[in-house]
């Protein structure tokens, strides 16, 4: 079966004052009609460059697809016209973004706001309207007719990002793309957010790509997991297999650091010594080689690539080790 | 000293900040209510939990434990001496003792100097150490905190987030304190790097029996690290007691809905949790509600709620609560 989209070997690059930085280094991923795809990986791990590009939102220059393609039901959005690809992102893939506070227009009403992707699709004024006054109530926003006419700094930041999320959905996509859309949050906004995301993606049935480095989101919402490190996706799973058997040591790192809100804090924390790659050079090892507890030789001389270990789960490692077991 | 009294005693500590108007003639138009009336005890060698949202009044509660703001009311109590009522010199010489780790780990180190000279300052300005002196305890503190010694020379532009929030600890261990106030010293970090720093703050901690004053609004890491919790609710606390205890048996309704809100690192609890979704947003702390403070927000709030402000009461032993209906 046709994947709804089909990233392969994606490698973005960025010049910098230091040198070319090599943000994305061959990352393939897929996405399956109404599925909920979590990417997770700490800043500069490449999990935002990755949608990024893949959108053609990257600023070329400094930026540079060097590799790779996207298939969005059949086309690639890497090879299409400008004129194409913003067809396609205004109405098929839609974004929300991180920060609520910024990504709304200042000057513009929010009616205007909401109601501009439709127009852009030939959608007429009156009509538009009525759909975003019905888009707003069902993010959540009351008396959603007479704010058509509010500014965005009328709104708190989890009205905003409900605004946000209006605008993404109104025009149907088959894709959501979003990018930590929560993490400028409070806990019970995000909860609201979070909530209100997931009864609007059953009801709508579209397909989500979730990115965040919080596993507690991913645990909520995702169907499917992709670890992300060093540029690079070094373990895929589906959610319930991912957490109950991390076979990465990135992943089993990052799982043993974090305490748990429902379990009582006696444990001392498995913290992951070292810092996050510097990707100054395309890795030509694992890029988590220096900071693994599992390491061997060849982890220092060959990159490992994605492999199954188990059907529809896949780690980049040489050692797969299982935890408890092989323990150093 | 005697070791059961308490190291620190806030009492009916109150912070307004002043809204001015106009440019030449300021007039001050109303106040923002940060710390409103909050009161505990912290005992030697625990780690106290201060948690809540943006904008709760946490950190300025920290600011003003430590009198970088000078409170509106309310007295603070440190190893006996209420630090609201001295001032220069004698102040700075008790507040010697309470150290302070600060959040930004790029905002809170002087660019300029060297990682010696900031961990030095304060006992150049405490006169603790001089020379070659100064240069060994930098060195001694450098080593305590999983630094190379010989990054004295370096700035801090050389750094990581997680090695920059080590000096932030270093300095703050310098002159041998026995409260130290880590206002969200981890939230500006990486996941993976966050257990890091919060391992050595423990070890720290065991090593020197010092107590933490731990303000954060990651309530997962806050039941990790704490003895005790308390929780703030736009200026007020509104529920206190031992770490279990809050969380497990929850008696307010802003901490039950705060901790219901916390997602789970855990695929298997999905949709089996019980979430209170709160409704709207919390009110401005210019016009705090009157009575209790959450009753704009509490799906269970009565008549009594907006007409009286409810006390902190000791509902089961050592755990407090502000509410009229528990």
């Amino acid at each position: 079966m046709e994947k709804l989209l089909s990233v392969q070997g994606l490698e973005t690059e960025f010049r910098s004052r230091e040198g070319v930085v090599h943000a994305v280094n061959g990352v393939s991923l897929n996405l399956d009609q109404g599925e909920t795809l979590g990417i997770v990986g700490e800043s500069g791990s490449g999990k935002s460059v990755t949608v990024m590009s893949m959108l053609r939102l990257i600023p070329t220059p400094p930026g540079k697809i060097a590799a790779g393609s996207a298939c969005f039901q059949g086309k690639d959005l890497l090879k299409m016209s400008d004129e194409e690809i913003r067809q396609v992102r205004g109405t098929h893939i839609n974004m929300v973004f991180q920060d609520p506070m910024t990504s709304l227009n200042p000057v513009l009403t929010i009616g205007r706001q909401v109601t501009e992707p439709l127009e852009k699709i030939g959608v007429g004024q009156r009509e538009a309207q009525e759909q975003a006054v019905k888009m707003l109530e069902m993010v959540g926003i009351s008396n959603a007719r007479d704010h058509l006419n509010s500014y965005p700094h009328q709104f708190s930041g989890g009205m905003r990002q409900r605004v946000m999320i209006a605008m993404a959905l109104i025009t149907s996509p088959k894709i959501l793309v979003a990018d930590e859309p929560t993490t400028a949050l409070d806990v019970t906004i995000q909860a609201q957010i979070i909530e209100l995301v997931r009864q609007l993606r059953d009801e709508l049935g579209m397909a989500m790509i979730w990115i965040t480095h919080d596993l507690g989101i991913i645990a909520e919402l995702a169907d499917r997991v992709a670890v992300m490190y060093g540029g690079l996706i070094v373990e895929e799973a589906a959610v319930e297999e991912l957490f109950a058997n991390p076979r990465h040591p990135y992943t089993i790192g990052l799982l043993g650091s974090l305490p748990r809100l429902d379990s009582a804090g006696n444990r001392r924390l498995t913290a992951i010594d070292g810092l996050p790659p510097v990707l100054l050079q395309k890795p030509q090892a694992c890029p988590f080689a220096p900071r693994c507890t599992y390491v061997q030789e060849r982890c220092f001389k060959e990159n490992p690539l994605l492999a199954e270990v188990k059907a529809g789960h896949r780690t980049a490692c040489w050692v797969n080790p299982l935890p408890g077991k092989d323990v150093l | 000293m005697n070791p059961d009294q308490p190291i620190l005693q806030v009492k009916n500590l109150a912070k307004y900040f002043p809204i001015r108007k106009g440019i030449i003639l300021q007039r001050t138009s109303g106040y923002v209510h940060a710390v409103d009336d909050i009161s505990f005890d912290m005992r030697r060698g625990e780690t106290l939990g201060l948690v809540g949202e943006s904008g709760c009044g946490k950190s300025t509660a920290g600011r003003t434990i430590i009198q970088l703001y000078r409170p509106t009311s309310g007295n603070v109590i440190f190893e006996g001496t209420d630090l609201t009522g001295v001032s220069g010199s004698a102040l700075r010489q008790t507040r010697r003792k309470i150290q302070m780790i600060f959040q930004d780990p790029y905002a809170s180190l002087d660019p300029r100097m060297t990682v010696g000279q900031i961990i030095a300052e304060p006992m150049l300005i405490h006169h603790t150490h001089q020379g070659e002196q100064a240069k060994r305890r930098v060195q001694e503190l450098l080593d305590m905190v999983g630094l190379a010694t010989n990054y004295a020379n370096r700035y801090p532009h050389e750094f990581s987030g997680g090695q920059r929030q080590r000096i932030g600890i270093a300095r703050a261990l310098a002159l041998d304190p026995s409260l130290i106030i880590c206002d969200e010293p981890i939230s500006a970090l990486d996941v993976s790097i966050q257990a890091q720093v919060v391992n050595l703050l423990e070890d720290l901690q065991r090593r020197m029996n010092l107590t933490y004053l731990f303000i954060a609004h990651d309530l997962s890491m806050v039941r990790h690290i704490s003895n005790r919790v308390a929780v703030m609710y736009l200026g007020h606390i509104v529920e206190l007691a031992a770490r279990d205890e809050l969380y497990e048996n929850p008696l307010h309704p802003y901490t039950q809905a705060l901790l219901s809100a916390v997602p789970i690192p855990d695929p298997k609890v999905r949709g089996k949790r019980q979430r209170i979704i709160l409704e709207g947003d919390v009110p401005s702390p210019i016009h705090p509600p009157s009575g209790c403070p959450f009753r704009t927000r509490c799906r269970l709030a009565k008549d009594i709620c907006a007409q009286v402000r409810p006390e902190n009461r000791e509902i089961r032993p050592e755990h407090y609560a502000a509410c009229h209906l528990v």
